[in-house]
């Protein structure tokens, strides 16, 4: 279970986050959403301890992310953040198998190995394995960072917008892995998403965040409404049911 | 299940043989060393007993410093570039050389009579916090200009060296402040070089640390992330920088551009992963300098050019053919 508990953040003087309280259940997987500028990299920083806790508190199953240690928060929560940009000349294999740092520090045994093995197999990077960072497509990259988190083998994944860059294909292919993910091993994920039309098809329930404040929380039928996500947006917002999946029209209007 | 890891289907230009010849190469090169010199290694018959005291306190120290010296300074230049996240830190484009200088004609000066074990102390104290000083600097360049970092680096390094010089003047030292910044070996004898064996220790424990290199490679947050303490890992890594740059200093005096170049090398056709390439690197290093040495000692002979000197030409060149090489593959 995540407990975010009265969590208010300031970058400088501006206020960034106001009172956020919040529970998600252990497993099934949560789609964060909200406008640019919502708060909601800087949530996930709160949550993986990236960023100090300013006030307020944040606990992974009673686990406290202010005085737990760096490591066993390590084995606990894996993040991909935003704004990942490895500039090391790293292979795929290598980059993903650091991954397994927290579990090994350093002697990977053969249970390291299968766990890369099993990454490179599910994010369809076992053709890219011995090509350096450097050397692929953004859509690419970002997968192999996706596997590395993978790796990680934690309860909890924090994914910060994980299909940036991604085409159709590989957005739905890694939908369907974190799906997988939650339903075969009981994963606690959550995932910051831009489409709407994914947190919906995908997501057990849906987290929206507006101006730093918590504004709305649900079902994806609960927040699929013309009215929830048009005060979310700020913008007039078309629903539609197509093959009895409710679709928001957002981009024409 | 097989599983090839054939590196050498990456390899970019340099074929990766090449790096498979180093040991043969070197151990050529150990020989040349062993060889070359002004007063005759008489070979013809047995080993006279003065041929082999020669060897002993006279040419195999020297061809152990230039080794020791080449691979402890390449790994430092690796290490830096991983921490700094940039490909063109080395210790003299980021000031540590220089602080290690300045340390070292502080305490030359104030305490004429200490120990040369204190005089390392204070040197690499200084080197560590000269670096330290750095890295605060360029926390707050933005990561875009990755030229900023040397640059800084060479500017904070060029105040320090003049102020080594302005004072080595004023003191009549200026002899001493040349020597520390210009690495030779011509005065390397049997127990004045025994301190690199320190850079020696530091390059096993660069080994260990090697992993965490990498991953604080990437970035802070992907360190805390993998549940590694980066400050610690900074810290030693700076520590390590600045042993290798200080007991350099002291015995041989500095050798630019070994920790740029070298890595930059080796990292083109292995990668970053520091745990991968440290030890070929470390070869290379050794090899570099060692043969920067023989060169210079038969360039002119009976005469010598220091190998700092060398090394900084060919260095410089096969750098800049790197460089241009593989713009122009890009472009
Ligand atoms: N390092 C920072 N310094 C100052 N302001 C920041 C910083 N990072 C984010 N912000 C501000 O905090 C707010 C929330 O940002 P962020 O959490 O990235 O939002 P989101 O991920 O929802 O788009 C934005 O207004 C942004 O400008
Ligand atoms: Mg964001």
């Amino acid at each position: 279970m995540i407990e975010i508990d009265n969590v208010s953040f300031r970058h400088g003087v501006a206020p960034v986050l106001q009172d956020v309280t919040l529970l998600l259940p252990k497993g099934g997987l949560t789609a964060l959403v909200g406008p640019n500028g919502a708060g909601k990299s800087t949530l996930f920083s709160l949550m993986a301890r990236l960023l100090k806790l300013q006030s307020g508190e944040i606990r992974f199953d009673g686990m406290d992310v202010a005085t737990t240690t760096s490591m066993e928060l390590a084995r606990k929560i894996a993040i991909l953040r935003q704004d990942t940009h490895v500039t090391a000349r790293l292979t795929v294999r290598d980059l993903i198998g650091f991954g397994r740092f927290p579990h090994h520090r350093g002697r990977p045994g053969p249970d390291d190995e299968e766990m890369i093995e099993k990454g490179l197999e599910l994010f369809e990077l076992s053709g890219l394995s011995e090509r350096y960072i450097d050397e692929l497509s953004g859509g690419q990259r970002q997968r192999a960072l996706v596997a590395m988190a993978y790796v990680q083998d934690t309860d909890y994944l924090l994914l910060d917008e994980p299909l940036n860059n991604l085409d159709m294909h590989f957005a739905r292919t890694l939908m369907k892995q974190l799906r997988y993910l939650a339903d075969r091993y009981g994963k606690t994920i959550v995932v910051v998403l831009h489409d709407i039309n994914y947190a919906a098809a995908y997501a057990d329930r849906i987290v929206a965040l507006k101006d730093g404040r918590l504004s709305a929380q649900g079902t994806p039928e609960e927040i699929m409404t013309a009215d929830c996500l048009g005060a979310l947006f700020d913008m007039e917002i078309v629903i539609e049911t197509v093959r009895g999946r409710r679709i928001a029209l957002h981009h024409a209007g | 299940m097989t599983r090839t890891r054939d590196r050498s289907k990456r390899l970019q230009g340099v074929p990766a043989g090449l790096f498979w010849l180093a040991g043969p190469v070197l151990a050529g090169l150990v020989v040349a060393s062993l060889l070359t010199g002004v007063a005759d290694l008489d070979l013809d018959g047995r080993f006279s007993g003065e041929a082999v005291e020669l060897l002993l306190v006279s040419r195999l120290p020297r061809t152990l410093a230039a080794l020791l010296s080449g691979a402890s300074l390449a790994v430092a230049g690796t290490i830096m570039q991983m921490l700094a996240r940039n490909r063109f830190v080395e210790p003299t484009t980021a000031g540590t050389a220089e602080c290690a200088a300045l340390g070292l004609l502080l305490v030359t000066l104030l305490l004429p009579s200490s120990s040369l074990f204190i005089k390392m102390i204070v040197a690499s104290a200084s080197a560590l916090a000269g670096t330290a000083l750095f890295v605060t600097l360029i926390r707050r360049l933005p990561p875009t200009q990755p030229l900023m970092i040397p640059l800084t680096g060479i500017v904070f390094g060029s105040v320090v060296g003049s102020v080594v010089m302005f004072i080595a003047y004023e003191t009549d030292l200026l002899q001493y402040a040349g020597v520390w910044m210009t690495g030779e070996f011509s005065g390397v004898v049997k127990g004045r070089y025994e301190l690199l064996w320190g850079s020696g220790a530091a390059l096993v424990i660069a080994y260990v640390f090697a992993d965490r290199f990498t991953i604080a490679g990437m970035g802070k947050d992907v360190s805390v992330s993998l549940g590694l303490n980066y400050r610690q890992v900074l810290w030693i890594g700076l520590l390590i920088v600045s042993q290798i740059t200080a007991f350099t200093v002291i015995t041989v005096g500095m050798l630019p551009f070994v920790g740029l170049v070298v890595p930059n090398i080796v990292r083109r056709t292995m990668g970053d992963n520091t745990r991968q390439v440290l030890p070929l690197v470390a070869l290379t290093g050794g090899a570099l300098v060692l043969a920067s040495d023989v060169i210079g000692r038969l360039i002119r002979y009976p005469y010598e050019i220091p190998a700092a000197t060398i090394f900084g030409v060919a260095g410089t060149a096969i750098f800049l053919w790197l460089l241009f090489s593989r713009q122009a593959q890009r472009g």
